[in-house]
């Protein structure tokens, strides 16, 4: 039932004491704006982070070739060594519980110069040679056209799938790049496909949108690369843990290329699973860590509540007496100070929150705003979640109880001749 | 109605302890008019807050409409005060925020009487104490008469059966002292019993009987029929002052 006398007290009573009340319900608005605020820059940087590799498949792993660190079987440190198609071969023949292996060349990324050229147009990208399975294993959509297929693979044709980056730069800009071809280290491809990354991390080192895919075998056969794969993409069967399928092609590689068991740094590997462990402990140590600042400050608010409270009933002693002489049971006195303490807390609360989440929409707005280069945006989404808002306003329902009870427990222990005399 | 028999109580701060009431018997029937007398220190207001149920006594009994009053739950207390007594003070103790009308209103909000009736019948409590015209003032707007008979309308709004009125012309002229005696005249008058304290002799002598105290113990009681006598007393005690 809407009891308009208790609200009418309790707004009297709060604005008798104008600037009290103020300055006390600061700290619970306070308490819940950081709150959020601090939780939504968490989410934040979690999405900015997480945005990056969650098309990952997360039960993949990555291999790549170092120099070696132990001498080994006659052969000296520091020896240079590349994968071949052996290799992929027999993995492919004799690991189980693998379910995709992408091989992969890195072309001359073309320091020196530019290794991209179309008319007057030139320009240096990532060159990569691939399998189609990699598309699985780090997902690209295509834009136009299609992804590099099996037939490609199979007839080694010169196609490549090309990044918006590149499309920008070698082509007029209501040029349809369908059909088209690129000279790519004196080599001319003809473009099938506009492709964009899913994930912005890019395998290799810089961006994703200024890349090159064509077929593995096109760009083995091209460019002279023998039988030699630079770089392989591995997921796991279901259910089985990506790291137990790493460890076991670590120690195979090893043997199979003379390369010392305990040599950590010849076979350079990656793997998503344990990265993303690391990421999902790291955020959940930044939500813990923001609850714990959050709920203290919020605490040292409701302390102000209640000590506010308690200063409201010592000034209004009298008031209680007469009520409770003319027949306030204990039960309404405590129930008008409780809810008076509660309308306190909830409201600054409230504020507190719709404040801390207004302004965090105007973040995201400015973000967006000024994330026209996506890639490198690792802040991202500002957000704070359904639960989490609910979560706040229960603990703040129940903190404006707390702060309530202790005060009107107080009220009530005095007796009413004492509350009457008290002038 | 009232019926008191050995009660002590004894107020204790810190180490000291203030024997107040040293065994009162006292009977008191439906309808009286009573007025509590003695000089300051000697009780009366103590044995008010008793009879009143604002304060609870250390030993004997105390029976009210023939249920005995004695560590009672706050709830029920409130319960008892709310249904059975009003109050009217000294000091007045009106809500200062709330108009006449909200203030003679109030013990019908805690006996949850909804808020149009509630304001109804306290309009015409105060017509009753001739003050309909004030319903809208603030306590801060009324002179001290004006305030007292907005209390006594509160005290009567619940239909008590009994008014404690603790020093009801204290804060008053002479003139407002006697309007205020006339009202509580009328309401006696009314079937209700009326206890008040006073230590004025000229208000004392308006009631029917007259229980002096002396040192926490009663004194005298005066009848109705003994009152000239008390005044002829009263008169012999102020010249000798």
């Amino acid at each position: 039932m809407f009891d308009l006398d208790l609200w009418k007290e309790i707004l009297s009573a709060l604005k008798k004491n104008r600037m009290r009340s103020f300055m006390t319900a600061f700290g619970v608005f306070w308490g819940i704006f950081m709150l959020i605020i601090m939780s939504g820059a968490g989410k934040a940087l979690e999405n900015g982070v997480m945005d990056g590799i969650r098309a990952f498949a997360s039960n993949s792993a990555f291999f790549w070739t170092e120099r070696t660190s132990k001498p080994y079987k006659g052969f000296q440190r520091g020896r240079q060594w590349n994968y071949t198609n052996t290799d992929i071969e027999y993995i492919k023949a004799n690991v189980k519980d693998i379910e995709y292996l992408s091989p992969r060349l890195f072309g001359p990324r073309g320091y020196e110069g530019d290794n991209t050229i179309r008319g007057k147009q030139t320009g240096s990208f990532n060159i990569y040679g691939d399998y189609p399975d990699f598309f699985k294993i780090d997902p690209w959509t295509p834009l136009k056209g299609r992804l590099i297929n099996e037939i490609d693979i199979l007839q080694s044709r010169k196609v490549v799938n090309i990044g918006e980056r590149v499309v920008e730069v070698m082509f007029e800009k209501d040029e349809d790049p369908i059909g088209q071809y690129l000279k790519i280290n004196g080599v001319y491809f003809q473009v099938v496909g506009v492709i964009k990354g899913e994930t912005r991390v890019n395998i290799g080192g810089g961006r994703k949108n200024e890349t090159i895919i064509m077929p593995f075998t096109t760009m083995q056969k091209t460019y002279n690369f023998g039988d030699d794969v630079h770089f392989f993409s591995v997921t796991s069967a279901p259910g089985v843990p990506v790291s137990r399928v790493e460890a076991r092609l670590k120690e195979l590689l090893k043997s199979r290329h003379k390369i010392a068991p305990d040599d950590m740094q010849a076979v350079g590997s990656f793997n998503i699973e344990v990265e993303w462990k690391k990421y999902m402990g790291l955020f959940t140590g930044i939500q813990i860590l923001t609850w714990i600042v959050g709920i203290g400050t919020l605490m040292a608010g409701v302390i102000g509540v209640s000590n506010i409270m308690l200063v409201i009933i010592k000034e209004r002693t009298q008031e209680i007496g007469i009520q409770r002489a003319i027949g306030a049971t204990p039960g309404k006195v405590i129930m008008h100070i409780v809810a008076e303490s509660v309308f306190l807390t909830v409201m600054a609360g409230y504020i507190g929150l719709a404040l801390g989440v207004g302004l965090l929409e105007l973040l995201n707005i400015a973000l967006e705003a000024a994330s026209s280069d996506a890639d490198s945006i690792f802040f991202r989404s500002p957000e704070v979640s359904f639960q989490m808002a609910v979560g706040a306003l229960s603990v703040l329902v129940v903190s404006g109880i707390l702060a309530g009870l202790i005060p009107a427990k107080r009220a009530v222990s005095i007796k009413p001749i004492d509350a009457l005399r008290d002038e | 109605m009232i019926s008191l028999k050995n009660v002590h109580k004894s107020y204790v701060t810190g180490s000291n302890s203030l024997h107040v009431l040293k065994g009162i018997d006292l009977e008191i029937e439906t309808g009286e008019f009573v007025s509590i007398m003695g000089s300051s220190g000697s009780g009366k207001s103590t044995l008010l807050n008793i009879l009143g149920i604002l304060d609870n006594y250390d030993e004997g009994a105390y029976y009210l409409n023939g249920s005995l009053v004695k560590d009672m739950s706050e709830k029920k207390a409130a319960k008892l005060r709310n249904e059975m007594v009003g109050f009217v003070f000294q000091s007045f103790n009106l809500i200062s925020f709330k108009n006449a009308m909200e203030n003679v209103a109030l013990p019908l909000y805690y006996q949850g009487v909804n808020r149009k009736k509630r304001n109804k019948i306290a309009l015409e409590y105060l017509d009753k104490v001739g003050l309909l015209d004030w319903a809208d003032h603030l306590p801060n707007e009324m002179s001290g008469g004006q305030k007292q008979r907005v209390a006594i309308a509160r005290s009567l709004i619940s239909q008590p059966k009994i008014i404690f009125a603790d020093e009801p012309t204290g804060a008053l002229d002479t003139t407002t002292s006697y309007e205020v005696m006339e009202i509580l005249k009328e309401i006696n008058a009314g079937g209700i019993t009326v206890i008040l304290v006073t230590h004025e002799h000229d208000i004392a002598a308006m009631t029917q009987k007259i229980v002096r105290l002396k040192d926490g113990r009663i004194d005298q009681i005066i009848k109705n029929g003994d009152l000239k006598h008390f005044q002829h007393q009263y008169a012999k005690e102020l010249e000798t002052a």
